[in-house]
C-alpha cells in the first residue's frame, strides 16, 4: 500500500540505551533548545499600540457609501439582505422629497439601514450584491460591546462620513493598514 | 532573679533577624512568581506579563490582591479545622528551613557580633529533613480535608513521592556528611571557605546531581509535579481551595524552592563564598553583606535552573517516577556512598 504522506517514520521499538534511560543527554538538549529561544525575537503584536496590517482584501465593518457629491449613494433596493446568507441585513425604503436631493442620489433610499454583527459572517456577498456601490466592507472591525442590542448596526453607525466635510472621520471609517 | 538573667539583647536581635528573614524571603516568592511567569513567557518567545507598572513589575502585587479579593470557600463536606490547618501548615514548613541556613558570615552592630543566622544549630541539616518532611502534611491534610477524590489521590501521590525521593535525598546527603563530618550547616560553609579547600560539588558531582534531583521532587516542580497533574487530577491537592487559602499552597511552592536553593548552595556550592576571593582583606561588615549578596545571586541562578527545567521537560508518569526514585537514585546513591566512604577510608 502506498504511503498517506512522505514524512512517516517507522517507530523503533528497540529498549533504550544506557544513555537513553538517564534521560540527562536528552534533558540537556533540550534545556539548550529552550535557552536558544530566549534570544529570538518574539513575534507579539502589543495590541492597542501597535496594530497588525490587514491583507488587502480583509473584509471588515461594513461602511454605506457616499458618492463624489457626498449623497448616499443607497438606493434601498435590498439586493444585499437577499444576498446575505447569514439574514443579518434588514431595511425600509422611503421616497425622497423634493429638496433632499443633495442628501440622496436616487428617488427612493434607506430610511432604517440595519446589520446585527453577531449575525454577520462578513462574507462580503452583500458588497458584491449591490448594483449601486453602496455597501462596502471596511477595513476596521467590531468593537466590544455590553448588549447584543448594541451589536445591531444602523445607519447612524455606517454611513460613511463625507470626505469633504469630515475627512478624518472617512479615513477612520474606512479603515486602512495605515490609519488602522 | 536569675530566671530573667537572660540576654535580652540577644532574644531583640534574633527577633529582628527573623522578621527580616521572613520577610525577605515572602519578598523574593512574591517576586519568584513574577519571574516564573517572565521566564516561561522568554523560554516560549512571548514577552509575559508586562501591563501591571514599568515591565510588569506589580504583577505579583496585583495577582495577591486578586486572590485576597476571591471568595473564601469552605465546601461542606471538607473537615473544616484540617481544610484550613493545611495551607498554614504547608507555609509553615516552607518558612521554617530558613532558620538554620547560614545568609552570612556575620556583622558588628552597637558593639555586638551578631551571626547572619538565626540558629547555628549544630544538626542543622537533620532538623531541614525534619522539616521538609513536615511539609508533605500540609499536601496531606488539605487533599485528606477537602473530601474530593481528586484531592485524596494527589495527596496521595504527593505523599508517597515525597518519601520516595527523600530516600534518595538523605543518602546523597551521607555522602557529603562523610566528608565533611559535621552536621552544622554554618561548619560546612566555613569548610568550603578554607583556603586550599574546594566547594563540595568538586567532592561531590553526583551527589549534588541526586541531591538536586530530589530537592525537585520535594517542591513538587515540573517535572515531579504529580500532585497537581491537572489533565488528571484536575488541579491536584489544591483543587478545593480559593481565595489566600490557594494562595498560600501556591506562595508556599515558591517559598520551598527559594529554601532549598539556598541550602543547595550552602551545601554544594559554597554558601556565602565568594569564588575565586579572599573575603577576610574586606571590613568585616561590608564582607558579611557582599557575602549575603553572593548568596542571593546563588539562590536566583538555582531558580532559574529550577524554572528552566520546569519550562523544558514534561512531567513523569507516575511509574517513571516510581522507577526513577526507587530503581535508579536510590542505588545511584548507596554506590556514590560506598565510592565516598572507600575514598575517605584511602586517605586515611
Amino acid at each position: 500500500m502506498e504511503a498517506l504522506t512522505s514524512r512517516s517514520v517507522q517507530v523503533s521499538r528497540k529498549p533504550m540505551s544506557l544513555a537513553e534511560r538517564l534521560f540527562l543527554p536528552a534533558i540537556f538538549k533540550g534545556m539548550g533548545i529552550t535557552f536558544s529561544h530566549i534570544f529570538k525575537k518574539q513575534p507579539t503584536i502589543r495590541y492597542p499600540e501597535q496594530k497588525r496590517e490587514f491583507s488587502p482584501v480583509f473584509r471588515g465593518l461594513h461602511v454605506l457609501n457616499r458618492d463624489e457629491e457626498g449623497r448616499e449613494r443607497c438606493t434601498a433596493c435590498g439586493l444585499c439582505a437577499v444576498a446575505c446568507p447569514a439574514e443579518a441585513i434588514t431595511m425600509e425604503a422611503a421616497e425622497r422629497l423634493p429638496g433632499e436631493e443633495h442628501l440622496y442620489r436616487e428617488e427612493k433610499y434607506a430610511a432604517k439601514y440595519e446589520i446585527n454583527m453577531l449575525r454577520c459572517i462578513f462574507c462580503g456577498l452583500c458588497e458584491e450584491a449591490c448594483p449601486k456601490d453602496a455597501i462596502y466592507l471596511s477595513e476596521t472591525f467590531a468593537p466590544a460591546n455590553y448588549t447584543r442590542k448594541g451589536f445591531i448596526y444602523g445607519k447612524d453607525e455606517m454611513v460613511i462620513p463625507n470626505v469633504k466635510t469630515d475627512p478624518e472621520g472617512y479615513a477612520k471609517a474606512k479603515g486602512s493598514p495605515r490609519n488602522n | 532573679m536569675t530566671l530573667l538573667a537572660l540576654d535580652w539583647l540577644l532574644i531583640i536581635e534574633k527577633l529582628v533577624l527573623i522578621a527580616i528573614i521572613v520577610f525577605a524571603s515572602l519578598g523574593i516568592a512574591l517576586y519568584t512568581t513574577f519571574a516564573e511567569r517572565k521566564v516561561a513567557a522568554v523560554l516560549q518567545d512571548r514577552p509575559g506579563p508586562e501591563r501591571a507598572g514599568p515591565f510588569g513589575l506589580f504583577q505579583p502585587f496585583a495577582d495577591g490582591l486578586k486572590l485576597i479579593m476571591k471568595e473564601e470557600i469552605i465546601p461542606n463536606s471538607s473537615n473544616k479545622a484540617l481544610f484550613i490547618l493545611g495551607p498554614g501548615l504547608a507555609m509553615t514548613a516552607a518558612l521554617m528551613t530558613c532558620a538554620v541556613i547560614p545568609w552570612g558570615s556575620s556583622v558588628q552592630l552597637f558593639g555586638r557580633t551578631i551571626d547572619l543566622q538565626i540558629a547555628d544549630v549544630n544538626i542543622g541539616i537533620l532538623y531541614i529533613f525534619g522539616v521538609v518532611s513536615l511539609g508533605v502534611y500540609g499536601i496531606m491534610i488539605g487533599g485528606w480535608a477537602s473530601n474530593n477524590k481528586f484531592s485524596l489521590m494527589a495527596a496521595l501521590r504527593g505523599a508517597s513521592q515525597a518519601i520516595s525521593y527523600e530516600l534518595a535525598m538523605g543518602i546523597a546527603l551521607i555522602a557529603l556528611l562523610m566528608t565533611t563530618g559535621s552536621l552544622s550547616l554554618r561548619t560546612i560553609v566555613e569548610q568550603q571557605m578554607a583556603p586550599g579547600h574546594l566547594w563540595n560539588i568538586a567532592y561531590q558531582p553526583i551527589g549534588f546531581l541526586l541531591f538536586f534531583i530530589c530537592a525537585m521532587a520535594e517542591c513538587n516542580r515540573t517535572p515531579f509535579d504529580l500532585p497537581e497533574a491537572e489533565n488528571e487530577l484536575n488541579f491536584g491537592y489544591h483543587q478545593e481551595y480559593s481565595s489566600m487559602k490557594l494562595g498560600f499552597y501556591l506562595f508556599s511552592e515558591y517559598v520551598n524552592m527559594i529554601m532549598s536553593s539556598a541550602v543547595m548552595a550552602s551545601l554544594y556550592f559554597g554558601g556565602y563564598d565568594i569564588p575565586f576571593f579572599d573575603e577576610s582583606v574586606l571590613p568585616q561588615n561590608i564582607a558579611a553583606l557582599v557575602g549575603v549578596g553572593t548568596l542571593l545571586l546563588k539562590i536566583v541562578v538555582f531558580i532559574f535552573i529550577f524554572m528552566w527545567i520546569r519550562w523544558t521537560i514534561p512531567r513523569f508518569r507516575y511509574d517513571q517516577l516510581m522507577n526513577l526514585g526507587w530503581k535508579s537514585l536510590i542505588p545511584l546513591a548507596l554506590v556514590n556512598m560506598l565510592i565516598t566512604g572507600a575514598w575517605i577510608l584511602a586517605k586515611l
